[in-house]
């Protein structure tokens, strides 16, 4: 990454243009070829950079209102081979290992699951439980009442 | 599939991660039309880089470029859509993502929201059925500035954040069925 990239992450964090040619607008915008730009954003995927390019729906627009944090207590020595196995389930949306904050927060596994109703939710839960088996102590699923922000990436401002 | 975990980069997994097949009967916030759904069905990721890409993509749904670009524009408007572009991985750029919780009492909420989305650091906030009832994320360059909005939020809340950095991630990518 060096400073056009900076500029070209920059210049693309609120959207791309919705003009035929979005990236020889983006390349207008920062002082660079067409070519550049496109290269530079291929180089950028390469590196996961960029994850993807495309279109990001609101959960809820779509139905989705039973966003929930499940989190689990798992004990240390198997929470590695476990996280990878929660991880490989198709509905976990993000897997992470993260720190207890003792004694409010047990908890060291977040597996983010996302449904259109709570059963479904509970349903996936279940499946996360079954693959944790004995090494999980105890669970549970927070789930989002009301986004109070949300915005993209930003850099540079 | 093909899914690596980090420090790789995750590939997409289209047709393999995408989430909500099973509920095809239950109601939908929205009702889309059936050009709406396979657009936002085939484009959470894979929108080329090319002279055209509208173009291209179009092609693909059986529709013009025009179109394409007046249904994303529309769907954006609706709010269907919260984005249209590059997702980026902050983390590759040399910034970090930190999550973060605090238990607000029902009477302050509101005031601490204030605080805590005050600070353009925090990216997301969520309210969140749990003691821990306000959960975050801060965003930034540096770990530095990133504490520096946390400390702020405690100074000024005069509550605690409790910091949940990530030790491990196991899996990142999020495709929605709509």
């Amino acid at each position: 990454m060096d400073s056009v990239d900076f500029a070209l992450v920059a210049a693309c964090q609120a959207g791309l243009p919705l003009t035929p040619r979005p990236y020889h607008a983006i390349a207008e915008q920062v002082g660079l070829s067409a070519d550049e730009v496109m290269s530079r954003m291929q180089a950028m995927m390469q590196a996961g950079v960029i994850r993807r390019i495309g279109v990001v729906p609101n959960h809820y627009a779509l139905g989705y209102t039973a966003n929930g944090m499940t989190v689990w207590d798992v004990a240390d020595e198997q929470v590695e081979a476990l996280g990878e196995a929660v991880g490989r389930l198709p509905f976990v949306s993000h897997c992470y290992r993260r720190p207890r904050h003792l004694p409010l927060w047990p908890y060291n596994l977040f597996a983010m699951v996302h449904a259109r109703t709570r059963e479904q939710a509970q349903a996936y839960a279940r499946q996360i439980a079954a693959a944790l088996g004995s090494a999980c102590r105890q669970s549970d699923i927070l789930y989002s009442s009301r986004i109070l922000k949300k915005t993209g990436l930003r850099i540079g401002d | 599939m093909n899914r690596a975990p980090s420090p790789q980069p995750a590939k997409p997994t289209r047709a393999s991660r995408r989430l909500g097949q099973e509920h095809d009967a239950a109601p939908q916030a929205r009702v889309l039309s059936e050009i709406d759904r396979r657009l936002i069905n085939a484009l959470q990721g894979g929108f080329p880089i090319c002279e055209r890409p509208f173009q291209a993509a179009a092609e693909a749904l059986g529709i013009d470029e025009a179109k394409l670009i007046e249904r994303i524009d529309a769907l954006l408007k609706a709010g269907v859509l919260t984005r249209f572009g590059p997702l980026f991985n902050a983390e590759r750029m040399g910034g970090v993502n930190v999550l973060a919780a605090m238990s607000v009492p029902a009477s302050r909420f509101d005031t601490v929201v204030q605080i805590v989305n005050a600070q353009p650091e925090i990216a997301h906030n969520y309210r969140r059925e749990h003691a821990l009832n306000l959960w975050f994320v801060g965003a930034a360059e540096t770990p530095e500035k990133v504490e520096a909005a946390f400390s702020h939020i405690e100074s000024a809340s005069g509550l605690p954040v409790s910091r949940f950095p990530k030790e491990r991630e196991f899996f990142v990518e999020l495709i929605l069925e709509a």
